[in-house]
């Protein structure tokens, strides 16, 4: 690949969108404690279902409003991020290790291998994911490494599957021959010649992964089994959304449009990212 | 050469169910929380303890367990639920109708709004419509059903309120039914009033899993269209004068929709793997609501029967799809 022409090629409008709004919204939640202008879990009764500033009744410094117990709602949709942010880097590499390893070696090595891999993801198929979650952090007990772990656990055959076709694909070309007439080991030539070669799928399913770890977070705060009530996640203020919807539209609305901005950035970002480096498309 | 075909994918089903009865067995049983110590008022004795735990087979270890159960499963007997305390197989029917009718309805709808949007964009290629189609649907499909739910909410709830945003049915309705098909029933008996109250309430949980499978189909058929519409028998058919609209749906279509169904057939899974949570943000009393109680309540027994229901509708619906794309392609047919 020409690396020096793909700089040179800049960046396409959607990756500077995604990757713009996924920016701002890592580096807010990173310095969080410095840029929130209210303490996301400072409750004042005084001041509940404050709206936002553009309308009547708003209070200086809480410019997108409060919630029912009067905190402040850009501070929690802020430290919110953070959550969310570690919750889809820890859980998308993981389930990405996992899954690019066994679908790897599923992929190169066939037989036996692939046939009982491929039974597992099959089996995994078969679960209802969202049900499946709820279930693991049920058992597992409420926490982020419990979250982390639960999407890991669920999501793997993703990059199972994906990078299994590509590794078998890949297996079947002529410098996989070549490699081995030189005399590398198979293990050496899966790992030096086809991995690198899988790498962009993987690079793109890793955004697009990273996405819906946000997304799961998001629904497991929903049905109340995230990280603990205090701390403020994005699924937690939608349910709190949810529930004061005719009294408080802004609390809903405001988490919400984060989120989906930054599902489809994580998703277009992914794509983008993809485009960029497959060779068909270039 | 199909009925072989047949057998075998019955046998990987049946391999796969027994692996999925496994898997939710052992994942529940790590659970920590004791269910019985939840069932009994505080100060019971460890006599009523132990003796509720042999009621449910709890004292037995765990590969016991796993066969008594399985036993059981496979005499229809899927135990009794814990919170509930009813047979966990006649709850379950009672609630997998509600489901089953919402994923049918949602399915319909994405066909239909998917279909359409592809026949438009095959039609209209190369043009601003075709940008504008793959564009709504690339971002369609990037936001999944539970935030299109909220979306819902917030819209046609709040802002426009003229649909349900809660429940199945209006409360107050007396409603003559002897089955739980509601809408099914509703219909047969002419009630169209209760019809149009349950699709009142069914129409914004069944969008919300509509959206994101219509843009799939969308997509892939526009693009099997747009490759069938330039082989020789559509240029033929475009020659003898009909219209291009005519020439997609007469002649194109029944070509390009193989590929498409067996997509829509592994993305259904998806749709009704999603009605757990939009049954939720719905309260829609559907088997998916009910699932998150079940969690919610340890209700181990119920858990594993709702589970297991969800699986076997996933593996019969593969099957489904599976024999009849074979039926359907000729190469599988006569090879």
């Amino acid at each position: 690949m020409d690396e020096a022409r793909i700089l040179r090629r800049g960046l396409s409008p959607r990756l500077w969108l995604a990757g713009g709004w996924l920016l701002v919204a890592l580096l807010a939640a990173i310095f969080a404690p410095l840029i929130a202008p209210q303490d996301p879990l400072a409750q004042d009764l005084m001041l509940e279902h404050l709206p936002p500033f553009w309308l009547d009744g708003a209070e200086p410094g809480y410019w997108l409003g409060t919630d029912s117990l009067g905190r402040d709602l850009l501070s929690r949709l802020i430290f919110g991020g953070r959550i969310a942010f570690i919750v889809a880097f820890a859980a998308a590499s993981a389930a990405c290790l996992v899954g690019s390893a066994l679908g790897l070696i599923a992929g190169y090595f066939g037989g036996w291998a692939d046939r009982i891999i491929s039974r597992v993801v099959d089996i995994w198929m078969a679960f209802p994911p969202v049900l499946f979650a709820i279930l693991l952090v049920a058992v597992l007990g409420t926490g982020l490494s419990s979250v982390i772990i639960a999407i890991a656990v669920i999501d793997w055959t993703r990059f199972c599957r994906v990078i299994r076709a590509e590794a078998m694909s890949q297996a079947r070309m002529d410098y996989v021959e070549s490699a081995r007439i030189a005399g590398y080991g198979r293990i050496g030539i899966m790992l030096r010649e086809v991995l690198p070669n899988v790498v962009p799928s993987v690079v793109a399913l890793l955004s697009l992964e990273m996405g819906i770890a946000v997304i799961v977070e998001a629904i497991l705060s929903f049905v109340n089994l995230s990280i603990s009530t205090d701390d403020p996640t994005w699924g937690g203020i939608i349910a709190e959304g949810r529930l004061s919807i005719h009294q408080a539209w802004w609390v809903l609305v405001f988490p919400l449009a984060t989120l989906i901005l930054t599902v489809l950035s994580f998703s277009q970002f992914g794509e983008g990212l993809k485009a960029r480096f497959d060779p068909v498309l270039r | 050469m199909l009925l072989q075909r047949f057998l075998v994918r019955l046998l990987t089903m049946l391999v796969t169910l027994f692996g999925v009865a496994v898997v939710v067995f052992v994942v529940i049983r790590v659970a920590p929380g004791d269910p019985i110590a939840m069932m009994l008022p505080p100060g019971a004795s460890d006599a009523d303890i132990a003796r509720l735990r042999a009621l449910y087979g709890l004292d037995k270890g765990i590969v016991q367990q796993f066969f008594i159960w399985l036993g059981g499963v496979l005499h229809g007997d899927f135990g009794t639920s814990i919170s509930l305390r009813q047979d966990v197989l006649g709850l379950v029917f009672n609630r997998l109708p509600a489901t089953l009718e919402l994923a049918t309805v949602a399915l319909l709808m994405a066909v239909a709004i998917g279909v359409t949007a592809a026949i438009f964009g095959a039609r209209s290629r190369g043009t601003a419509i075709e940008a504008g189609i793959d564009i709504a649907s690339g971002a369609t499909l990037s936001i999944p059903d539970f935030l299109w739910g909220l979306v819902l909410i917030l819209l046609f709830g709040v802002l426009l309120p003229v649909f349900d945003i809660s429940g199945r049915v209006s409360p107050q309705l007396d409603l003559p039914f002897v089955t739980q098909f509601y809408l099914v029933e509703s219909l047969l008996r002419l009630r169209f009033d209760l019809t149009w109250d349950l699709l009142k309430h069914m129409l914004m949980p069944a969008v919300a899993l509509a959206l994101p499978l219509a843009a799939i189909i969308a997509q892939l058929l526009k693009q099997s269209l747009k490759e069938v519409l330039d082989l020789d028998y559509v240029v033929l058919a475009r020659v003898k004068g009909f219209s291009e609209t005519q020439v997609i749906l007469r002649e194109a279509l029944k070509n390009a929709a193989l590929p498409t169904l067996t997509l829509v057939g592994v993305q259904f899974t998806f749709l009704i793997g999603g009605t757990v949570i939009v049954e939720r943000l719905f309260s829609y009393e559907g088997l998916g609501n009910m699932a998150i109680d079940a969690v919610i309540n340890r209700d181990l027994p119920l858990i594993q029967g709702i589970v297991l229901v969800f699986a076997l509708l996933f593996v019969l619906i593969n099957l489904a799809v599976d024999m009849m794309y074979a039926l359907l392609n000729p190469r599988l047919r006569h090879g």
